[in-house]
């Protein structure tokens, strides 16, 4: 795995564009259904640093990331990309990864990640490179309704690697993935951290890499 | 450009399975069509003068079948939050994807018009011009009803609520549309009823992208 990984390394993270090398959140307060979820929110991260945001179900770890994606207007507060016009920097700087992935259950993986990898701005031929990276390659011609959860959602973290981007906003991406993949899927964080970028994940467990860690008060 | 293409290319294909896609919605046009004169009678002079507003009506009713699931099923898988993500406008992805979905079942529709329209005993040269007028309607029927599915999203039941939210949308090119058949089958000038559902159908190109994505923009926050 930590050599099939390998195959998608030194491809140059941040040669693109709009290079965010920060993310800052400061004072946020998000409203949801009438109910203010936090308030006073502060998080700074810089290239290659990861934050694992913990918190009770429901304490806004989704909304909070979905508000950096700018799916989610902010009550108060503001997000800041490091000087990077926000617009731009979320059209071609983050990736999101949710529990909703935007698979079509009746598309073929490779249909479904190549599709996801050109919206992003990446070359179809990073595609089998990140396959392989995910140990997809099998995979890729099953409709994406016979995959179970995991590979599922490995067909979606896929995207991470074939269309590089600096920011990884990602939710919960550990928890529909086996043991083997959480490690797996650590070595390529790491690797990620390592040239550059930057995680942002909403987790319960720890984050099996270096990370600081924000916890939302319910 | 080519992530567009992309887009177009994915809609395009998930609107020819959506809801059993073109099959579907001509055979859902045809059925309409055969009930038609079961309901009103078989006298050929009768069924001939309603022909062109009988194809007309199956057509919109046929338009509105696989439109609850225009955007409702990108908004439940996350699709919808990922497109809006990217730097292209999502006034331009709601574009692409109604034109996707004419092209998987306003087209293809367009083609069995004039087939239904001859059947229930409309004369054959009249065929062209209902093809024209079908084609036309479609784009309008495709884009109007975008604006009803976008702002259904998240309700449950949003089929029911889209087509009546939709419907009224639908009366201008059936007026129009029907019109110009009808002034064409009785010799009369039909060229303005044609210029006014081509000026609706572009009202609609341009103006529903608004709506839609305003619409989208609300489901979504």
């Amino acid at each position: 795995m930590r050599g099939a990984a390998k195959a998608c390394s030194g491809r140059g993270l941040l040669n693109n564009q709009s290079q965010i090398t920060a993310l800052s959140i400061h004072a946020a307060a998000i409203r949801r259904g009438g109910r203010v979820l936090f308030q006073g929110l502060d998080l700074a991260l810089a290239a290659g640093e990861a934050c694992a945001l913990t918190g009770a179900n429901g304490s806004g770890k989704t909304s909070l990331l979905r508000a950096v994606a700018g799916l989610v207007r902010l009550e108060a507060g503001e997000i800041s990309f490091g000087g990077v016009d926000p617009a731009e920097a979320r059209g071609d700087g983050l990736h999101l990864v949710g529990h909703a992935d935007g698979l079509k259950a009746a598309r073929t993986a490779r249909e479904e990640l190549t599709f996801w990898t050109r919206w992003c701005g990446g070359r179809t031929a990073t595609v089998a490179a990140a396959a392989e990276a995910l140990d997809l390659t099998a995979l890729l011609d099953l409709e994406v309704r016979r995959l179970s959860a995991g590979q599922r959602r490995r067909v979606a973290l896929a995207r991470l690697l074939a269309a590089p981007r600096p920011l990884w906003l990602l939710d919960e991406p550990l928890s529909p993935l086996d043991a083997r993949w959480r490690e797996g899927f650590a070595v390529l964080m790491t690797r990620h951290l390592d040239d550059g970028g930057m995680i942002l994940a909403a987790v319960h467990d720890p984050l099996p890499i270096a990370a600081k860690s924000l916890d939302i008060a319910g | 450009m080519s992530r567009l293409a992309a887009l177009l290319a994915r809609e395009t294909a998930l609107a020819w399975g959506r809801g059993g896609g073109p099959l579907v919605a001509v055979g859902f046009y045809a059925g309409v069509a055969t009930l038609l004169p079961l309901a009103i009678g078989p006298e050929p002079e009768r069924l001939a003068a309603i022909a062109p507003g009988a194809a007309w009506v199956a057509l919109a009713l046929a338009s509105l079948l696989s439109l609850e699931r225009l955007f409702e099923r990108d908004y439940e898988d996350g699709a919808l939050d990922l497109l809006s993500l990217s730097s292209a406008p999502l006034e331009l992805i709601c574009f692409i994807k109604c034109l996707g979905q004419w092209l998987a079942t306003g087209a293809p529709l367009a083609l069995a018009a004039p087939v239904a329209a001859i059947a229930l005993g409309a004369r054959p040269e009249l065929a062209p011009l209902i093809f024209a007028t079908a084609l036309l309607g479609g784009v309008a029927f495709a884009f109007t009803g975008g604006i009803g599915a976008a702002l259904s999203l998240g309700a449950r039941r949003g089929g029911l609520l889209t087509a009546v939210i939709v419907l009224p949308l639908f009366v201008p090119p059936v007026i129009f549309g029907g019109g110009a058949l009808d002034a064409f089958a009785g010799g009369l000038p039909w060229r303005s009823g044609f210029a006014l559902l081509g000026a609706y159908a572009a009202m609609a190109v341009a103006l529903g992208p608004l709506a839609m994505a305003a619409a989208c923009r609300n489901a979504l926050s």
